[in-house]
């Protein structure tokens, strides 16, 4: 009785473990994302905004309001330009997208083949998330009973084994 | 039991398999999606003083050409090519544009005057030009045929078979 109640709060405390960690983690990664929601008071800051998620084609996964690059300075000035012409952040993403293709937004578009970058991390976690589960599970099975859990395939083959030696 | 110890090397083979394409792909070879489209029209002063406006060559087939004249070795190698082709084929109908992006104007004159270029040559002051055609390196060629169509783009120092080539579909006017 004792063990088995036992082996329930060890089930009980790894799975709150795995949500209270699965939790913080989406949290943190929601973080960013209120960040950005909040409306950029000025003109500067609209800029910046856009411009941070256009990528600077002449960099290695740097967006234009970070590279130091001569053109990314151009497209940042073009994107000052057009915002005060009165361009939404769509169609200033639309413009840059017309001329260098998707590629040219940091983030792929939800959509064919990209949708796998924005599937996969999630799968990921989870994948991972169940294989914590298990050996955590496996890991604090043993601490109660004191033993490892056995394999069955090798139990089956010592319990032959005496057997046949039992016969001998 | 032996199905599971195998689950996670099979699993980590899709996984590799995608790495894989992403590290086959060169990040750097960006298809144009200008192509096949109208080429965007631009208005810019040449460095002889004259006016280069892509509505103004309406009907003609362009050869539209974004160098620099810190581009070492490709634009270097290039140039002379694009000077010969020019004069070859000049009287046929071709223009040749030359666009000079991100220099300074010293060293630009320079450049035309090393390799003698006889086809005019404009800045692309704040780069909106090379914006406008999707440039992200020099050199880069336009080829526009005489609908105005961007019908091919080529990123990189042009090799004499391939101008040939796509200079000769610009005048039979595919």
């Amino acid at each position: 009785m004792n063990r088995h109640a036992s082996r329930a709060r060890n089930r009980a405390g790894v799975w709150a473990t795995g949500f209270l960690a699965t939790g913080l983690f989406g949290l943190a990664c929601l973080l960013p994302g209120f960040a950005r929601a909040a409306a950029p008071a000025d003109l500067e800051d609209r800029v910046r905004e856009i411009a941070s998620e256009l990528r600077c084609v002449v960099c290695q996964n740097l967006s234009v309001a970070d590279s130091p690059s001569d053109l990314a300075k151009e497209m940042r000035h073009l994107v000052r330009e057009l915002v005060q012409q009165g361009k939404s952040p769509k169609e200033i993403q639309d413009y840059f997208v017309s001329r260098y293709g998707e590629f040219v937004l940091l983030s792929p578009p939800k959509r064919g083949f990209n949708l796998l970058v924005w599937v996969l991390p999630f799968l990921a976690i989870g994948v991972g998330g169940g294989v914590v589960y298990l050996v955590v599970r496996r890991w604090t099975e043993s601490a109660a009973t004191g033993r490892p859990p056995v394999d069955p395939v090798y139990a089956e083959r010592v319990r032959r084994e005496l057997e046949e030696r039992e016969e001998r | 039991m032996t199905w599971k110890k195998l689950l996670i090397p099979l699993a980590s083979v899709p996984v590799i398999l995608l790495l894989a394409y992403g590290f086959w792909t060169d990040p750097k070879a960006i298809p144009s999606p200008l192509v096949q489209k109208a080429a965007p029209d631009f208005r810019l002063a040449g460095f002889e003083g004259k006016e280069l406006s892509l509505a103004g060559l309406k009907g003609t087939p362009v050869v539209l050409n974004f160098w620099a004249s810190w581009c070492y070795p490709a634009c270097y190698e290039e140039a002379p090519l694009l000077e010969s082709t020019w004069r070859k084929y000049k009287d046929q109908g071709l223009m040749m544009v030359g666009v000079d992006i991100q220099d300074k104007e010293p060293n630009a004159r320079e450049f035309i005057k090393r390799f003698s270029f006889t086809f005019p040559n404009a800045p692309d002051p704040g780069s909106k030009v090379s914006i406008d055609y999707g440039v992200y390196g020099v050199p880069e060629t336009f080829f526009i045929d005489r609908q105005g169509r961007i019908a091919y783009k080529h990123v990189g120092a042009l090799s004499p078979v391939l101008m040939e080539e796509q200079v000769q579909a610009l005048l039979k006017g595919r």
